[in-house]
């Protein structure tokens, strides 16, 4: 019952006047973020960042949060009218949502996927309310073994769980581990991999990663392929929400399916673009209507829109209790409390009651202040994908090098910047993830302290993450992780072996 | 917009990939040197600040030759991107990187407003007019939302000096 008080307490912060200005701010923001091409979730954050620098820490992450959500929202707009993901987590609702729009069914489409984010959304503020004070009491007793297992854990969820090939994972997120190294070490205060350069004494800022892999790298591939927009008209009115609102409930089952799948895949830091496939894809095979899937049927709208969203929201839930974050955005999130002076992880819980639950409140509110925002601004959001790129672009190249410039009040962050953003479309180009990378950047120090201090303790011996059995199941479900997609092979086989 | 030339010729997307895991792991290469030189065993305060690292490095040189070894395999002749996209990416590239390494001079209003012009009157072909609004609006706004609302301070140069910003 003392969640309930600190939940109501966390309403009256949330309600105050500034922070609902913040919130409806971020919201807007958010979802222009969401629908521009190059600007995503992850680096729209970081780069208005900076702008909360002179804000109480509280309103502050409202209002980055609901910049989260205002793009969660935005992505599902372009998707379906211009057939263009705005977002990664995205692309699985154009699948249907643009057949719906080419048919004249625009405004049900968007109708159907702005309220299956919300029903998503809220299912997974509903659990970080219910097991986030839990996770974190639990991780208070945690030594320094059992940090560096739920960081093995969470890294190895990557290898096992994303589409692209291990090694390449691996291989990004060592390189994420190895950027994250450079500069001071934290330990033993000895300088390292400086090379006798005096920029590089603190180390890389993953902001700057951030914006110049995600935003400049993502422009730089959006004019690879020459972008040209074509797309349907939005047009929603009341009767056809209050009309599509009055379908939805048929599909409870697809609804609360993604759901679960949303909200595992965003613990675990598979993050929303994995759960939104899997979830239309399983909609699919489970759906009566399945062989229609593709053709313009709701539920494969309904379906990856809510897991997207559950996974977003999921995501803030080891960011909050164990100070894992779960996706790129919530790594930025993370960051931005470091800055405003708070020590993210389980004693968030309990030094900082007020930020914590006037965030998990202002999800609440955040979400369903989005869902109003864009049901009735969604032709305003429409016509800003109109503007031509060559005005676009720019325009963001700009914004990019502020938001990276403003960071550290450096103009060599400015060239790092478009370092990182040539590289991040080599890469991407090249099939490597950038999400494993931006996390290890940011929890490598973190990651590397734990590990050291743990093997201080056992004087060497990598047997201290087996000494109990709290950490030896938090390694083993790592190491399962680490071999799914190989465990997935073989039992498939054995299967075929015996049928 | 077009993709520039209609050409469907452009570097192998298995070269190139080859290249890219080459020069992961040369970084990798460099994160081990780096590390042995900060010392990699046990000294009094435990281990030393590249005992880490220096696995790491491991880790981006063993897994780029297994990448390497897998993109050689595989039989792809997919091309990289074709030369007029690639041109199409480097008419970004290239302005960006002289707009980003005039700014510490120039400052950042300027340079930003020279950037945009440039950019919507060579790649946009648009009227003056609108290249004009755009190109000083932008850096207008920027100034009234992070220099005097949000108290964020950016890179000035001459201009801003001479009109007392």
């Amino acid at each position: 019952m003392e969640e309930l008080a600190n939940l109501f307490q966390g309403f009256a912060i949330a309600l105050q006047p500034f922070n609902i200005m913040v919130m409806v701010l971020g919201i807007v923001l958010g979802v222009v973020i969401g629908v521009l091409p190059g600007l995503g979730g992850a680096n729209g954050v970081a780069i208005l960042l900076p702008l909360t620098f002179s804000m109480p820490p509280t309103s502050a992450i409202i209002m980055l949060s609901c910049i989260y959500w205002g793009a969660l929202f935005g992505g599902a707009i372009t998707s379906i009218l211009f057939n263009i993901p705005g977002e990664p987590w995205s692309v699985a609702t154009t699948f249907d949502g643009y057949p719906m729009a080419q048919q004249g069914k625009a405004g049900e489409a968007l109708t159907a996927a702005f309220t299956s984010s919300f029903v998503g959304a809220l299912f997974a503020v509903v659990m970080i309310t219910l097991v986030a004070p839990l996770v974190a009491s639990f991780a208070l007793r945690f030594g320094p073994a059992e940090k560096f297992a739920v960081y093995f854990l969470a890294f190895c969820s990557f290898v096992g769980l994303s589409k692209e090939p291990p090694f390449k994972t691996i291989a990004a997120m060592m390189m994420g581990f190895a950027l994250a190294a450079v500069g001071l070490d934290s330990i033993t205060g000895q300088l390292r991999l400086t090379f006798g350069f005096t920029e590089m004494l603190n180390g890389f800022d993953f902001l700057i990663a951030v914006i110049g892999l995600f935003g400049i790298g993502e422009i730089l591939l959006t004019m690879e392929e020459g972008l040209s927009f074509r797309g349907g008209k939005a047009k929603i009115n009341l009767r056809v929400v209050v009309q599509t609102w009055k379908e939805l409930p048929a599909y409870w089952m697809t609804s609360l399916r993604s759901c679960l799948i949303g909200c595992w895949m965003g613990i675990t830091p598979a993050g929303a673009t994995p759960a939104s496939f899997m979830s239309y894809g399983i909609a699919k095979r489970m759906s009566k209507k399945g062989n229609n899937f593709g053709k313009g049927e709701i539920e494969g709208v309904v379906a990856p829109e809510t897991a997207a969203h559950a996974a977003g929201t999921a995501a803030l839930l080891p960011m909050l209790s164990l100070g894992v974050p779960g996706s790129p955005t919530a790594a930025v999130l993370l960051g931005g409390l470091l800055i405003w002076g708070l020590q993210p992880g389980p004693m968030l819980f309990v030094e900082q009651k007020e930020f914590v639950w006037g965030l998990i409140a202002s999800m609440y509110l955040g979400n369903l202040v989005g869902l109003i925002v864009v049901l009735t601004c969604v032709p305003i959001f429409a016509a800003i994908l109109r503007i031509p790129f060559s005005i676009i672009a720019p325009l963001i190249l700009v914004l990019c090098a502020i938001g990276a410039y403003s960071v550290h009040s450096s103009t060599f962050d400015v060239i790092l910047m478009l370092v990182f953003g040539v590289i991040g479309y080599l890469l991407k180009k090249c099939n490597y993830p950038l999400a494993p990378l931006v996390l290890a950047i940011v929890l490598g120090d973190k990651a590397e302290e734990a590990f050291r201090q743990s093997l201080l303790g056992s004087q060497g011996s990598l047997g201290i993450f087996f000494s109990n059995a709290l950490v030896s199941t938090i390694m083993i479900l790592g190491l399962i992780a680490l071999f799914w997609s190989v465990i997935q092979q073989g039992y498939t086989r054995l299967r075929g072996a015996t049928a | 917009m077009t993709t520039g030339s209609s050409s469907s010729t452009g570097p192998a997307h298995r070269l190139v990939e080859a290249g890219i895991t080459g020069l992961i792991a040369l970084f990798g290469a460099v994160v081990i040197y780096g590390s042995v030189k900060a010392g990699i065993n046990w000294g009094s305060e435990g281990p030393r600040a590249g005992f880490f690292p220096f696995y790491i490095g491991i880790f981006i040189v063993a897994s780029s030759a297994i990448n390497l070894w897998n993109g050689l395999r595989e039989d792809n002749d997919a091309l990289f991107a074709e030369w007029g996209q690639l041109r199409q990416v480097m008419s970004v590239v290239v302005p960006t990187a002289i707009y980003v390494g005039v700014m510490p001079f120039a400052g950042l209003y300027l340079a930003s407003a020279v950037f945009i012009g440039w950019f919507m009157r060579w790649l946009g072909k648009y009227r003056w007019v609108t290249v004009l609004a755009v190109s000083l609006g932008m850096p207008i706004v920027t100034y009234f939302i992070f220099e005097r609302w949000f108290l964020v301070p950016l890179p000035k140069g001459p201009v801003e000096e001479w009109l007392g910003l």
